[in-house]
């Protein structure tokens, strides 16, 4: 139900903060996404979606932490080791 | 997919589930709050790469579970009138109301139509001045922003002939209510990302200290879920209680204002019943006295409806994370997804059915084997 899906928006239209809309590809698939609730967002930016409306812009730099904290946890296990 | 594909790897998720082993010296039970979540921890089987001591148990978010069955039965009375056209989102059709449900409605020829978004309601009442046009407004505070402009534009642009019909739900309050209960089970929390994104996450920071609990605002993705566990148990492992955002990259801490915004334009909080769990204080939205008028249930008179639930059926100790799916004898037998008991059989996110299409009458095999062993 809280189902949200990310893509990137290709087209902005609208002048009504609240009814700015825009084109929105979802690996292939293209659909019109409300943006009322995103003013920062931009052509190029990754929205997640839920039920029509974007809920907020995708961190780019943030969407590496997963990978990041992965990193950092490798880096402690080879500490450990030659600590060992 | 960009954002989902980079989450799904194989490789990372095995080092993520060796690094929770290695951390884990005691056994810990945690419950992932969102039903998105339990979906996803079934389907890619997260729990089974889990060392046995980390429990996940699965929690109260989904929404369609969780909406009580006289909310149904006013939805099957409003949808069989012929001047309505009843809206919802596909997976309510198929919950069991007292008697009936809404695509039984459907096939006796009521004009109850699946929509994609609240706002594709709004547009068939624009197109169909001289029909009531209902939508049925379920929801935790993710779908709330979007039902509250609903709302807000019929109210703006003067479409009278629409209404809602809401059964909104608020996270935090269940989460208390699971906390305090006397057999509750669980010591931490991933909490619901997408929640999250709406309403950011401050007011889990009293519920953590007060009950002395971790809570994750953690994704949806297989690693994002892994991520999420391994902050919790270090958190429990150390005997922290702190909250803290695995999600970073779509939740910020204060939230989404402009999304907050309208909800409390649109919104008031009041109480609300959850299904197999019962009535829980400020634990919903309710229409603020602003735009009652789009209030379906005064407009059709169906306010006083109630209901007695089906007393074979365990969904609110599944729901509090007493108790597993596999444990219920029901289960895969008598309630089916084709013909379910309870509600948590029903919805794709709910946790009997993800059991049931993800492991089949294997879950009762290792619900047995657990008990006896």
């Amino acid at each position: 139900m809280c189902l949200a899906v990310p893509g990137k928006i290709i087209s902005i239209t609208g002048s009504d903060s609240l009814l700015r809309c825009g084109r929105v590809n979802f690996g292939g698939i293209v659909k019109e996404v409300n943006l009322g609730y995103v003013p920062e967002a931009k052509v190029g930016d990754y929205v997640i979606v839920h039920v029509g409306f974007a809920i907020s812009t995708v961190d780019q730099e943030e969407a590496e932490q997963v990978f990041e904290y992965l990193r950092q946890m490798g880096d402690l296990d080879e500490l450990e080791a030659n600590t060992i | 997919m960009k954002f989902v594909d980079e989450y799904r790897g194989a490789q990372e998720a095995q080092t993520y589930a060796r690094a929770i082993a290695r951390l884990t010296t005691r056994p810990w039970t945690i419950m992932e709050v969102c039903g998105g979540q339990t979906h996803a921890i079934v389907k890619f089987g997260v729990d089974e790469l889990l060392p046995k001591e980390v429990e996940l148990v699965h929690g109260p978010g989904c929404p369609v579970c969780v909406t009580p069955l006289e909310l149904i039965d006013k939805a099957i009375e409003i949808a069989s009138r012929p001047e309505v056209i009843f809206c919802s989102f596909g997976d309510m059709l198929r919950v069991p109301g007292s008697s009936s449900d809404l695509l039984v409605v459907k096939a006796n020829g009521g004009d109850v139509r699946i929509v994609y978004s609240p706002m594709d309601a709004l547009k068939i009442a624009q197109a169909n001045p001289a029909k009531k046009v209902v939508f049925f407004a379920v929801g935790f505070e993710t779908t709330a922003p979007a039902n509250a402009m609903a709302v807000f534009q019929a109210h703006e642009q003067g479409i009278e002939n629409f209404s809602i019909l809401v059964s909104h739900v608020l996270v935090p309050p269940a989460m208390e209510a699971i906390l305090s209960s006397s057999i509750n089970r669980v010591q931490g929390f991933l909490a619901a990302g997408h929640v999250c994104t709406i309403m950011g996450y401050n007011e889990y920071g009293p519920i953590a200290e007060k009950y002395h609990v971790p809570i994750v605002v953690t994704g949806f993705e297989p690693l994002d879920i892994l991520q999420g566990v391994y902050m919790c148990v270090k958190q429990l492992e150390e005997g922290r209680a702190e909250v803290e955002n695995q999600y970073t990259r779509s939740v910020r801490q204060e939230g989404n204002i402009p999304a907050q915004q309208i909800i409390s334009e649109v919104f008031r909080i009041v109480p609300r019943k959850w299904r197999g769990v019962g009535e829980i204080p400020q634990s919903g939205l309710g229409l603020s006295s602003k735009y009652q008028r789009f209030d379906a249930e005064e407009i059709f008179g169906v306010a006083d409806y109630t209901a007695e639930e089906s007393p074979d059926c365990i969904s609110g100790l599944v729901l509090q994370g007493v108790k597993k799916p596999g444990e219920c004898s029901a289960f895969g037998t008598s309630c089916t997804p084709e013909h379910p008991l309870g509600a948590t059989m029903v919805s794709t996110e709910g946790a009997c059915a993800a059991y049931y299409r993800y492991r089949g009458l294997r879950a009762r095999a290792v619900a047995i084997a657990g008990r006896e062993g």
